[in-house]
Protein backbone atom coordinates (compact mmCIF):
# COMPACT_ATOMS: atom_id res chain seq x y z
CA UNK A 1 0.00 0.00 0.00
CA UNK A 2 1.75 3.34 -1.05
CA UNK A 3 1.29 6.04 1.86
CA UNK A 4 0.89 9.30 1.02
CA UNK A 5 2.27 12.48 2.83
CA UNK A 6 -0.06 13.20 4.82
CA UNK A 7 -0.02 9.40 6.23
CA UNK A 8 2.70 9.58 7.56
CA UNK A 9 2.76 13.43 9.32
CA UNK A 10 -0.62 11.70 11.00
CA UNK A 11 1.25 8.96 12.02
CA UNK A 12 4.23 11.25 13.27
CA UNK A 13 1.77 13.06 15.43
CA UNK A 14 0.30 9.99 16.90
CA UNK A 15 3.66 9.00 17.93
CA UNK A 16 4.48 12.84 18.90
CA UNK A 17 7.65 12.75 16.45
CA UNK A 18 8.62 16.18 15.29
CA UNK A 19 9.18 15.77 11.18
CA UNK A 20 9.33 18.27 8.82
CA UNK A 21 7.57 18.11 5.94
CA UNK A 22 11.00 17.50 3.93
CA UNK A 23 11.68 14.92 6.44
CA UNK A 24 8.19 13.40 6.15
CA UNK A 25 8.50 13.35 2.05
CA UNK A 26 11.81 11.35 2.55
CA UNK A 27 9.70 8.61 4.81
CA UNK A 28 6.91 8.51 2.62
CA UNK A 29 8.90 6.67 -0.13
CA UNK A 30 10.54 3.97 2.61
CA UNK A 31 7.30 2.95 4.47
CA UNK A 32 5.80 2.76 1.29
CA UNK A 33 8.29 0.02 0.51
CA UNK A 34 8.64 -1.70 3.94
CA UNK A 35 4.29 -1.53 3.80
CA UNK A 36 5.14 -3.03 0.04
CA UNK A 37 6.84 -6.19 1.37
CA UNK A 38 4.19 -6.30 4.32
CA UNK A 39 1.92 -6.63 2.44
CA UNK A 40 2.88 -10.19 0.94
CA UNK A 41 0.84 -11.36 4.71
CA UNK A 42 -2.87 -10.45 3.12
CA UNK A 43 -2.47 -13.37 0.61
CA UNK A 44 -2.13 -16.01 3.10
CA UNK A 45 -5.11 -17.84 4.16
CA UNK A 46 -5.22 -17.18 8.06
CA UNK A 47 -8.93 -18.15 8.26
CA UNK A 48 -9.54 -19.88 11.69
CA UNK A 49 -6.28 -19.13 12.74
CA UNK A 50 -5.91 -17.61 16.40
CA UNK A 51 -3.61 -14.74 16.32
CA UNK A 52 -0.08 -15.57 18.62
CA UNK A 53 0.95 -13.09 20.98
CA UNK A 54 3.73 -14.93 22.95
CA UNK A 55 5.52 -17.41 21.42
CA UNK A 56 4.96 -19.79 24.35
CA UNK A 57 1.60 -19.06 24.69
CA UNK A 58 1.92 -17.78 28.54
CA UNK A 59 -0.55 -15.90 29.84
CA UNK A 60 -0.47 -13.19 32.41
CA UNK A 61 0.80 -14.36 35.84
CA UNK A 62 -0.94 -13.15 38.98
CA UNK A 63 0.69 -12.49 42.54
CA UNK A 64 -0.72 -11.41 45.74
CA UNK A 65 -1.52 -7.92 45.99
CA UNK A 66 0.78 -6.90 48.10
CA UNK A 67 2.93 -3.79 48.39
CA UNK A 68 6.29 -5.27 47.65
CA UNK A 69 8.15 -1.79 46.39
CA UNK A 70 9.64 0.89 48.63
CA UNK A 71 9.72 4.89 47.69
CA UNK A 72 12.42 5.42 45.68
CA UNK A 73 11.74 8.80 44.04
CA UNK A 74 14.73 10.67 44.56
CA UNK A 75 17.10 8.03 43.35
CA UNK A 76 14.75 7.96 39.86
CA UNK A 77 14.53 11.65 39.61
CA UNK A 78 18.01 11.50 39.61
CA UNK A 79 18.08 10.99 36.11
CA UNK A 80 15.51 13.78 34.61
CA UNK A 81 15.82 16.49 33.04
CA UNK A 82 13.76 18.74 35.44
CA UNK A 83 12.06 18.26 38.72
CA UNK A 84 11.41 20.75 42.05
CA UNK A 85 9.89 19.19 45.59
CA UNK A 86 9.52 15.57 43.86
CA UNK A 87 7.30 17.14 40.79
CA UNK A 88 8.56 16.32 37.11
CA UNK A 89 8.92 20.07 35.61
CA UNK A 90 7.14 20.17 31.76
CA UNK A 91 5.57 23.55 30.50
CA UNK A 92 2.70 24.86 31.59
CA UNK A 93 -0.28 23.04 30.13
CA UNK A 94 -3.11 24.82 32.38
CA UNK A 95 -3.20 28.20 32.12
CA UNK B 1 45.77 -14.04 27.62
CA UNK B 2 43.68 -12.33 25.14
CA UNK B 3 43.41 -15.33 22.88
CA UNK B 4 42.41 -18.12 25.81
CA UNK B 5 38.54 -18.91 25.89
CA UNK B 6 36.82 -18.50 29.25
CA UNK B 7 36.87 -21.96 30.24
CA UNK B 8 40.72 -21.78 30.04
CA UNK B 9 40.90 -18.59 31.60
CA UNK B 10 38.39 -19.94 34.71
CA UNK B 11 41.47 -22.70 35.07
CA UNK B 12 44.24 -20.39 34.57
CA UNK B 13 42.76 -18.30 37.16
CA UNK B 14 42.18 -21.14 39.54
CA UNK B 15 45.32 -22.73 38.76
CA UNK B 16 47.22 -18.92 39.95
CA UNK B 17 48.88 -18.54 36.48
CA UNK B 18 47.80 -14.98 37.16
CA UNK B 19 45.55 -12.73 38.79
CA UNK B 20 42.32 -11.33 37.78
CA UNK B 21 43.41 -8.10 38.10
CA UNK B 22 46.48 -8.87 36.05
CA UNK B 23 43.99 -10.56 33.14
CA UNK B 24 42.02 -7.01 33.39
CA UNK B 25 44.68 -5.03 33.38
CA UNK B 26 46.12 -6.73 30.81
CA UNK B 27 42.51 -6.76 28.38
CA UNK B 28 41.83 -2.95 29.60
CA UNK B 29 45.23 -2.17 27.79
CA UNK B 30 44.26 -4.21 24.64
CA UNK B 31 41.32 -1.89 24.08
CA UNK B 32 43.12 1.13 24.71
CA UNK B 33 45.36 -0.11 21.92
CA UNK B 34 43.02 -1.26 19.68
CA UNK B 35 39.30 0.01 20.62
CA UNK B 36 40.12 3.27 18.72
CA UNK B 37 39.74 1.55 15.54
CA UNK B 38 37.19 -0.75 16.14
CA UNK B 39 35.18 1.38 17.94
CA UNK B 40 33.52 -1.82 19.88
CA UNK B 41 32.95 -0.12 23.09
CA UNK B 42 30.62 2.84 23.84
CA UNK B 43 31.81 3.15 27.51
CA UNK B 44 35.07 1.49 28.93
CA UNK B 45 34.41 1.13 32.97
CA UNK B 46 38.21 0.50 33.45
CA UNK B 47 38.09 1.62 37.16
CA UNK B 48 35.25 -0.49 38.04
CA UNK B 49 36.58 -3.11 36.22
CA UNK B 50 39.48 -3.35 38.36
CA UNK B 51 37.99 -2.88 41.74
CA UNK B 52 36.25 -6.01 40.89
CA UNK B 53 38.81 -7.74 39.52
CA UNK B 54 40.57 -7.21 43.00
CA UNK B 55 37.50 -8.35 44.92
CA UNK B 56 37.71 -11.74 42.54
CA UNK B 57 41.52 -12.10 43.52
CA UNK B 58 40.59 -11.26 47.08
CA UNK B 59 37.20 -13.95 47.32
CA UNK B 60 39.92 -16.32 45.80
CA UNK B 61 42.14 -15.96 48.26
CA UNK B 62 39.76 -16.71 51.13
CA UNK B 63 38.63 -20.16 49.14
CA UNK B 64 35.36 -18.43 48.22
CA UNK B 65 35.67 -18.70 44.29
CA UNK B 66 33.13 -19.77 42.11
CA UNK B 67 33.22 -20.85 38.67
CA UNK B 68 33.04 -17.19 37.53
CA UNK B 69 34.88 -15.71 39.58
CA UNK B 70 37.56 -13.04 37.89
CA UNK B 71 36.22 -13.34 34.52
CA UNK B 72 36.19 -10.31 32.55
CA UNK B 73 33.79 -9.65 29.79
CA UNK B 74 31.45 -6.73 28.40
CA UNK B 75 27.54 -6.00 28.63
CA UNK B 76 25.98 -4.78 25.33
CA UNK B 77 24.87 -1.21 25.68
CA UNK B 78 21.11 -2.00 26.40
CA UNK B 79 21.74 -3.95 29.53
CA UNK B 80 21.00 -1.34 32.83
CA UNK B 81 23.76 -0.90 34.84
CA UNK B 82 23.53 1.12 37.50
CA UNK B 83 25.67 4.75 37.62
CA UNK B 84 27.04 3.63 34.70
CA UNK B 85 25.86 5.22 31.59
CA UNK B 86 23.32 2.87 29.64
CA UNK B 87 23.13 4.86 26.11
CA UNK B 88 21.38 1.89 23.69
CA UNK B 89 23.10 3.26 21.08
CA UNK B 90 21.01 6.47 21.24
CA UNK B 91 21.66 10.26 21.03
CA UNK B 92 18.09 9.96 23.35
CA UNK B 93 20.03 8.05 26.26
CA UNK B 94 23.47 9.49 26.18
CA UNK B 95 22.81 11.44 28.98
CA UNK B 96 20.70 8.34 31.03
CA UNK B 97 22.80 6.72 33.96
CA UNK B 98 20.44 3.86 35.15
CA UNK B 99 19.47 4.08 38.63
CA UNK B 100 19.46 -0.12 39.12
CA UNK B 101 20.95 -3.25 37.41
CA UNK B 102 19.38 -5.55 35.06
CA UNK B 103 19.01 -8.86 36.63
CA UNK B 104 21.13 -10.09 34.16
CA UNK B 105 23.38 -7.68 35.17
CA UNK B 106 23.31 -8.47 39.12
CA UNK B 107 23.66 -12.16 38.45
CA UNK B 108 26.69 -12.04 36.49
CA UNK B 109 27.93 -9.33 39.17
CA UNK B 110 27.03 -11.91 42.01
CA UNK B 111 28.92 -14.76 40.47
CA UNK B 112 31.94 -12.43 40.19
CA UNK B 113 32.75 -11.57 37.24
CA UNK B 114 34.49 -8.10 35.87
CA UNK B 115 32.70 -6.31 33.04
CA UNK B 116 35.28 -4.04 31.25
CA UNK B 117 32.14 -1.99 29.79
CA UNK B 118 28.94 -1.29 27.62
CA UNK B 119 29.78 -2.42 24.08
CA UNK B 120 28.26 -0.76 21.32
CA UNK B 121 25.46 -1.25 19.01
CA UNK B 122 22.14 -0.18 16.62
CA UNK B 123 20.42 2.39 18.18
CA UNK B 124 17.89 0.81 20.62
CA UNK B 125 18.95 -2.51 18.81
CA UNK B 126 17.69 -2.14 15.39
CA UNK B 127 19.88 -3.02 12.85
CA UNK B 128 21.50 -5.69 11.27
CA UNK B 129 25.03 -3.96 10.64
CA UNK B 130 25.72 -1.72 13.76
CA UNK B 131 25.67 1.64 11.32
CA UNK B 132 22.48 2.91 13.03
CA UNK B 133 24.46 3.90 16.12
CA UNK B 134 24.93 7.37 17.75
CA UNK B 135 28.26 6.63 18.70
CA UNK B 136 29.51 5.59 15.18
CA UNK B 137 29.95 1.83 13.29
CA UNK B 138 31.80 -0.54 14.52
CA UNK B 139 34.56 -2.36 11.93
CA UNK B 140 34.94 -6.19 11.90
CA UNK B 141 38.55 -7.03 13.03
CA UNK B 142 38.51 -9.78 10.05
CA UNK B 143 38.04 -6.89 7.73
CA UNK B 144 38.13 -3.24 8.74
CA UNK B 145 35.79 -2.48 5.68
CA UNK B 146 33.18 -4.88 6.61
CA UNK B 147 30.08 -4.60 9.03
CA UNK B 148 30.54 -6.83 12.17
CA UNK B 149 26.51 -7.08 11.98
CA UNK B 150 23.89 -6.13 14.06
CA UNK B 151 22.69 -5.46 16.41
CA UNK B 152 24.97 -6.72 19.23
CA UNK B 153 28.07 -5.72 16.59
CA UNK B 154 30.04 -4.20 19.40
CA UNK B 155 29.96 -7.49 21.47
CA UNK B 156 30.57 -9.65 18.41
CA UNK B 157 33.48 -7.69 16.95
CA UNK B 158 35.06 -7.08 21.14
CA UNK B 159 35.25 -10.95 21.59
CA UNK B 160 36.27 -11.56 17.94
CA UNK B 161 39.42 -9.37 18.31
CA UNK B 162 40.07 -10.28 21.68
CA UNK B 163 39.68 -7.79 23.90
CA UNK B 164 37.34 -9.38 26.18
CA UNK B 165 36.41 -13.28 26.20
CA UNK B 166 32.84 -12.97 26.06
CA UNK B 167 29.95 -10.54 26.04
CA UNK B 168 25.92 -10.83 26.52
CA UNK B 169 24.00 -9.70 23.45
CA UNK B 170 20.44 -9.36 22.28
CA UNK B 171 18.29 -10.91 19.69
CA UNK B 172 15.23 -9.83 18.77
CA UNK B 173 15.55 -10.98 15.18
CA UNK B 174 19.30 -12.08 14.72
CA UNK B 175 20.93 -9.22 16.86
CA UNK B 176 22.97 -12.17 18.32
CA UNK B 177 23.61 -14.87 15.54
CA UNK B 178 24.09 -12.42 13.15
CA UNK B 179 27.40 -10.65 13.99
CA UNK B 180 28.46 -13.96 15.99
CA UNK B 181 28.57 -15.46 12.46
CA UNK B 182 30.39 -12.21 10.86
CA UNK B 183 32.42 -11.84 13.45
CA UNK B 184 33.59 -15.84 13.34
CA UNK B 185 32.41 -16.16 17.15
CA UNK B 186 29.80 -18.00 18.76
CA UNK B 187 26.00 -16.63 19.76
CA UNK B 188 23.40 -18.43 21.56
CA UNK B 189 19.84 -16.94 21.31
CA UNK B 190 18.12 -18.73 24.21
CA UNK B 191 14.66 -19.56 24.35
CA UNK B 192 11.97 -16.62 24.67
CA UNK B 193 11.76 -16.54 28.72
CA UNK B 194 14.75 -18.31 29.47
CA UNK B 195 16.76 -15.08 30.30
CA UNK B 196 14.82 -12.60 32.50
CA UNK B 197 14.39 -9.11 30.57
CA UNK B 198 14.29 -7.03 33.35
CA UNK B 199 16.47 -4.28 32.64
CA UNK B 200 17.06 -4.58 29.41
CA UNK B 201 16.06 -1.94 27.22
CA UNK B 202 12.65 -2.82 25.58
CA UNK B 203 12.54 -3.03 21.58
CA UNK B 204 9.64 -5.83 20.65
CA UNK B 205 8.80 -7.53 24.34
CA UNK B 206 7.44 -10.57 22.54
CA UNK B 207 10.55 -10.95 20.64
CA UNK B 208 13.24 -9.52 22.46
CA UNK B 209 15.86 -12.06 24.49
CA UNK B 210 19.33 -11.78 26.00
CA UNK B 211 22.22 -14.52 25.68
CA UNK B 212 25.58 -15.23 25.57
CA UNK B 213 28.39 -14.26 23.10
CA UNK B 214 31.69 -16.16 23.35
CA UNK B 215 34.48 -17.63 21.91
CA UNK B 216 32.81 -21.55 21.94
CA UNK B 217 29.75 -23.32 22.98
CA UNK B 218 31.07 -24.61 26.44
CA UNK B 219 32.09 -20.78 27.32
CA UNK B 220 27.85 -19.84 26.20
CA UNK B 221 27.19 -22.97 28.37
CA UNK B 222 29.00 -21.49 31.15
CA UNK B 223 27.55 -17.66 31.11
CA UNK B 224 23.86 -18.98 29.82
CA UNK B 225 23.97 -20.88 33.28
CA UNK B 226 24.62 -17.91 35.19
CA UNK B 227 22.20 -15.70 33.32
CA UNK B 228 19.32 -17.80 32.95
CA UNK B 229 16.28 -18.33 35.56
CA UNK B 230 12.72 -17.08 36.27
CA UNK B 231 12.47 -13.49 37.74
CA UNK B 232 9.63 -11.88 39.36
CA UNK B 233 10.83 -8.60 37.71
CA UNK B 234 9.79 -10.01 34.59
CA UNK B 235 6.83 -11.46 33.81
CA UNK B 236 7.36 -12.83 30.88
CA UNK B 237 10.39 -15.12 32.29
CA UNK B 238 9.82 -18.58 32.50
CA UNK B 239 9.55 -20.24 35.63
CA UNK B 240 11.47 -23.32 35.12
CA UNK B 241 14.21 -24.61 36.60
CA UNK B 242 18.13 -23.78 35.14
CA UNK B 243 19.94 -26.94 33.82
CA UNK B 244 24.00 -27.32 34.30
CA UNK B 245 23.76 -26.65 30.69
CA UNK B 246 27.95 -27.98 30.44
CA UNK B 247 26.76 -31.46 31.90
CA UNK B 248 25.82 -32.81 28.32
CA UNK B 249 28.29 -30.89 26.22
CA UNK B 250 30.07 -34.09 25.86
CA UNK B 251 27.08 -36.44 25.26
CA UNK B 252 27.54 -38.52 21.83
CA UNK B 253 25.78 -37.10 18.72
CA UNK B 254 25.58 -40.82 16.98
CA UNK B 255 21.79 -41.09 15.95
CA UNK B 256 21.19 -37.65 15.69
CA UNK B 257 18.35 -36.08 13.26
CA UNK B 258 19.11 -33.20 11.62
CA UNK B 259 16.99 -31.26 9.77
CA UNK B 260 17.84 -29.03 6.41
CA UNK B 261 15.25 -26.76 6.03
CA UNK B 262 14.98 -26.48 1.94
CA UNK B 263 13.83 -22.65 2.41
CA UNK B 264 16.84 -21.89 3.91
CA UNK B 265 18.94 -23.17 1.04
CA UNK B 266 17.32 -21.48 -1.62
CA UNK B 267 17.83 -18.27 -4.04
CA UNK B 268 19.49 -15.21 -2.53
CA UNK B 269 22.11 -17.89 -0.51
CA UNK B 270 25.70 -17.12 -1.56
CA UNK B 271 26.96 -20.14 -3.10
CA UNK B 272 30.41 -20.03 -1.05
CA UNK B 273 27.93 -19.72 2.18
CA UNK B 274 26.34 -22.67 1.36
CA UNK B 275 29.38 -24.29 0.45
CA UNK B 276 30.70 -24.21 3.72
CA UNK B 277 27.31 -24.94 5.83
CA UNK B 278 27.29 -28.70 3.50
CA UNK B 279 30.89 -28.92 4.29
CA UNK B 280 29.62 -28.89 8.45
CA UNK B 281 26.88 -30.57 7.95
CA UNK B 282 29.24 -33.27 6.42
CA UNK B 283 31.26 -33.03 9.60
CA UNK B 284 28.18 -34.17 11.77
CA UNK B 285 27.75 -36.98 9.46
CA UNK B 286 31.20 -38.08 9.95
CA UNK B 287 29.64 -37.58 13.87
CA UNK B 288 27.33 -40.60 13.62
CA UNK B 289 24.63 -38.16 12.90
CA UNK B 290 21.84 -38.71 9.93
CA UNK B 291 20.53 -35.59 7.95
CA UNK B 292 16.90 -35.31 6.04
CA UNK B 293 15.69 -32.18 4.01
CA UNK B 294 12.65 -30.61 5.75
CA UNK B 295 9.98 -28.19 5.21
CA UNK B 296 9.32 -24.59 6.91
CA UNK B 297 6.46 -23.87 4.50
CA UNK B 298 5.91 -20.21 5.95
CA UNK B 299 9.56 -19.19 6.40
CA UNK B 300 8.88 -16.31 3.22
CA UNK B 301 5.99 -14.74 5.66
CA UNK B 302 8.35 -14.53 8.77
CA UNK B 303 10.15 -11.19 6.96
CA UNK B 304 6.77 -9.43 6.99
CA UNK B 305 5.05 -10.85 9.97
CA UNK B 306 8.30 -9.18 11.77
CA UNK B 307 7.98 -5.91 10.40
CA UNK B 308 4.33 -5.55 11.17
CA UNK B 309 5.10 -7.07 14.93
CA UNK B 310 8.61 -4.95 16.02
CA UNK B 311 7.87 -1.64 15.21
CA UNK B 312 4.37 -2.30 16.18
CA UNK B 313 6.05 -3.22 19.99
CA UNK B 314 8.73 -0.64 19.51
CA UNK B 315 6.35 2.12 18.46
CA UNK B 316 4.25 1.52 21.82
CA UNK B 317 7.59 0.98 24.03
CA UNK B 318 9.70 3.77 23.06
CA UNK B 319 6.93 6.39 23.76
CA UNK B 320 8.39 6.64 27.10
CA UNK B 321 10.64 8.61 26.08
CA UNK B 322 8.98 11.91 26.36
CA UNK B 323 11.93 14.00 27.74
CA UNK B 324 10.35 13.84 30.85
CA UNK B 325 11.24 11.30 32.85
CA UNK B 326 14.81 10.65 31.99
CA UNK B 327 16.93 10.96 28.26
CA UNK B 328 16.81 13.40 25.94
CA UNK B 329 14.73 16.65 26.73
CA UNK B 330 14.77 19.67 23.79
CA UNK B 331 15.82 23.27 24.82
CA UNK B 332 13.40 25.62 25.69
CA UNK B 333 10.37 23.70 24.49
CA UNK B 334 6.66 26.55 24.13
CA UNK B 335 4.20 23.62 25.01
CA UNK B 336 4.16 19.88 26.46
CA UNK B 337 3.31 18.94 22.85
CA UNK B 338 6.79 20.64 21.40
CA UNK B 339 8.29 19.43 24.41
CA UNK B 340 7.00 15.95 23.31
CA UNK B 341 7.79 15.90 19.85
CA UNK B 342 11.22 18.27 19.46
CA UNK B 343 12.87 15.56 22.10
CA UNK B 344 11.56 12.46 20.31
CA UNK B 345 12.69 14.22 17.09
CA UNK B 346 16.12 14.91 18.24
CA UNK B 347 16.90 12.06 20.06
CA UNK B 348 16.08 9.20 17.77
CA UNK B 349 17.92 8.16 14.67
CA UNK B 350 16.60 7.53 11.44
CA UNK B 351 15.92 3.93 11.68
CA UNK B 352 14.32 4.10 14.66
CA UNK B 353 12.31 7.02 13.69
CA UNK B 354 11.44 4.73 10.53
CA UNK B 355 10.05 1.58 12.63
CA UNK B 356 8.23 3.96 15.10
CA UNK B 357 6.41 5.64 12.07
CA UNK B 358 5.23 1.92 10.52
CA UNK B 359 4.29 0.47 14.06
CA UNK B 360 1.89 3.52 14.82
CA UNK B 361 0.56 3.20 11.43
CA UNK B 362 0.22 -0.17 11.31
CA UNK B 363 -1.77 0.18 14.84
CA UNK B 364 -3.69 3.50 14.06
CA UNK B 365 -7.61 2.81 13.27
CA UNK B 366 -8.63 1.08 11.04
CA UNK B 367 -5.54 -0.63 10.20
CA UNK B 368 -4.95 -2.90 13.21
CA UNK B 369 -6.93 -6.33 11.98
CA UNK B 370 -4.96 -5.95 8.50
CA UNK B 371 -1.42 -5.50 10.10
CA UNK B 372 -1.09 -6.62 13.64
CA UNK B 373 -3.73 -9.25 14.36
CA UNK B 374 -3.00 -10.84 10.86
CA UNK B 375 0.48 -11.14 11.63
CA UNK B 376 0.05 -12.50 14.67
CA UNK B 377 -1.95 -15.40 12.98
CA UNK B 378 0.91 -15.73 10.34
CA UNK B 379 3.29 -15.89 13.37
CA UNK B 380 1.36 -19.08 14.82
CA UNK B 381 1.59 -20.41 11.34
CA UNK B 382 5.42 -19.87 11.28
CA UNK B 383 5.46 -21.20 14.97
CA UNK B 384 3.72 -24.79 14.00
CA UNK B 385 6.16 -25.05 11.50
CA UNK B 386 8.61 -25.30 13.63
CA UNK B 387 6.75 -27.42 15.84
CA UNK B 388 5.92 -29.70 13.24
CA UNK B 389 9.23 -29.88 11.68
CA UNK B 390 10.91 -30.97 15.39
CA UNK B 391 8.40 -33.69 15.42
CA UNK B 392 10.98 -35.67 13.18
CA UNK B 393 14.12 -34.20 13.59
CA UNK B 394 15.80 -33.02 16.83
CA UNK B 395 17.39 -29.94 15.20
CA UNK B 396 17.76 -27.85 12.33
CA UNK B 397 20.85 -26.56 10.31
CA UNK B 398 21.39 -24.27 7.99
CA UNK B 399 23.41 -20.65 6.98
CA UNK B 400 22.98 -17.79 10.07
CA UNK B 401 23.01 -15.43 7.01
CA UNK B 402 22.46 -15.36 3.56
CA UNK B 403 26.46 -13.87 2.88
CA UNK B 404 29.11 -13.28 4.88
CA UNK B 405 29.69 -9.98 6.07
CA UNK B 406 29.36 -6.86 3.36
CA UNK B 407 30.79 -3.71 3.02
CA UNK B 408 30.29 -0.68 5.47
CA UNK B 409 27.80 1.69 3.51
CA UNK B 410 26.59 -0.89 1.32
CA UNK B 411 23.39 -1.32 2.39
CA UNK B 412 21.81 1.87 2.05
CA UNK B 413 18.12 0.79 1.49
CA UNK B 414 16.35 -0.54 4.01
CA UNK B 415 14.61 -3.57 2.65
CA UNK B 416 17.29 -5.21 1.04
CA UNK B 417 18.60 -4.85 5.01
CA UNK B 418 16.03 -6.22 6.02
CA UNK B 419 15.83 -9.34 3.95
CA UNK B 420 19.46 -9.97 5.21
CA UNK B 421 17.55 -11.29 8.28
CA UNK B 422 16.05 -14.16 6.39
CA UNK B 423 17.02 -17.42 8.46
CA UNK B 424 17.30 -15.52 11.93
CA UNK B 425 13.69 -13.88 11.98
CA UNK B 426 11.77 -16.23 11.98
CA UNK B 427 13.17 -18.35 15.56
CA UNK B 428 12.30 -15.13 17.52
CA UNK B 429 8.82 -15.22 15.90
CA UNK B 430 8.57 -19.02 16.90
CA UNK B 431 10.61 -18.12 20.59
CA UNK B 432 13.08 -20.69 19.89
CA UNK B 433 16.27 -20.97 20.97
CA UNK B 434 19.31 -20.73 18.39
CA UNK B 435 23.14 -20.71 17.76
CA UNK B 436 25.66 -19.64 15.45
CA UNK B 437 29.25 -21.42 15.20
CA UNK B 438 31.79 -20.59 13.10
CA UNK B 439 32.00 -22.51 9.78
CA UNK B 440 34.42 -21.54 7.72
CA UNK B 441 35.41 -18.38 5.71
CA UNK B 442 34.53 -16.20 2.07
CA UNK B 443 37.40 -14.54 0.75
CA UNK B 444 38.44 -14.19 4.92
CA UNK B 445 35.17 -13.05 5.87
CA UNK B 446 33.77 -15.59 8.23
CA UNK B 447 30.65 -17.87 7.89
CA UNK B 448 28.27 -18.96 10.65
CA UNK B 449 26.39 -22.07 10.87
CA UNK B 450 23.06 -21.58 12.19
CA UNK B 451 21.52 -24.69 15.41
CA UNK B 452 18.06 -24.47 15.82
CA UNK B 453 16.19 -26.75 18.38
CA UNK B 454 12.76 -26.56 20.10
CA UNK B 455 11.59 -24.48 23.22
CA UNK B 456 14.18 -25.25 26.21
CA UNK B 457 16.83 -27.58 24.17
CA UNK B 458 19.54 -25.37 25.00
CA UNK B 459 21.49 -27.81 26.57
CA UNK B 460 21.24 -29.64 23.01
CA UNK B 461 22.16 -27.45 21.04
CA UNK B 462 25.23 -26.54 23.02
CA UNK B 463 26.04 -30.27 23.06
CA UNK B 464 25.65 -30.30 19.45
CA UNK B 465 28.15 -27.07 18.57
CA UNK B 466 30.74 -28.15 21.04
CA UNK B 467 30.97 -31.21 19.56
CA UNK B 468 31.47 -29.80 16.34
CA UNK B 469 34.45 -27.21 17.89
CA UNK B 470 35.85 -30.79 18.92
CA UNK B 471 36.01 -31.81 15.68
CA UNK B 472 36.58 -28.49 13.89
CA UNK B 473 38.90 -25.09 14.76
CA UNK B 474 37.13 -22.86 12.73
CA UNK B 475 36.55 -21.10 16.43
CA UNK B 476 40.24 -20.96 17.01
CA UNK B 477 41.02 -18.70 14.15
CA UNK B 478 42.02 -15.38 14.77
CA UNK B 479 42.23 -12.24 13.19
CA UNK B 480 45.32 -10.63 11.99
CA UNK B 481 44.00 -7.11 13.49
CA UNK B 482 44.82 -7.28 17.16
CA UNK B 483 47.83 -9.43 16.96
CA UNK B 484 51.03 -8.34 19.02
CA UNK B 485 53.48 -6.39 16.57
CA UNK B 486 51.01 -6.51 14.26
Amino acid sequence: MALEPEDVRRAAHLARLGLDDREAARYVDDLSRILEMVDRLQAVDTEGVAPLAHPLDATQRLRADEVTESDQRERFQRCAPAVENGLYLVPRVVE
Amino acid sequence: MHDKTLTELAAALAAGEFSSRELTESLLARIDRLDGELNSFITVTADAALEAADRADRARAAGKAGPLTGLPLALKDIFCTQGVRTSCGSRMLDNFVSPYDATVVEKLAAAGTVSLGKTNMDEFAMGSSNENSHYGPVKNPWDLAAVPGGSSGGSAAAVAAGLVPAALGTDTGGSIRQPAAFCGITGLKPTYGRVSRYGMVAYASSLDQGGPMARTAEDCALLLGAIAGHDLRDSTSVARGVPDYREELEASLSGLKIGLPREYFGDGLAPEVEAAVREAIAVYESLGASVREVSLPHTELAIPAYYVIAPAEASSNLSRYDGVRFGHRCENPTDLVDLYKRSRAEGFGEEVKRRILIGTHTLSEGFFDAYYKKAQQVRRLIRQDFLDAFEDVDVLMGPASPTPAFDLGAKKDPVSMYLQDIYTIAINLAGIPGLSVPAGFVDGRPVGLQILGPHFAESRLLNVAHRFQQATDWHRRQPAFGKENA
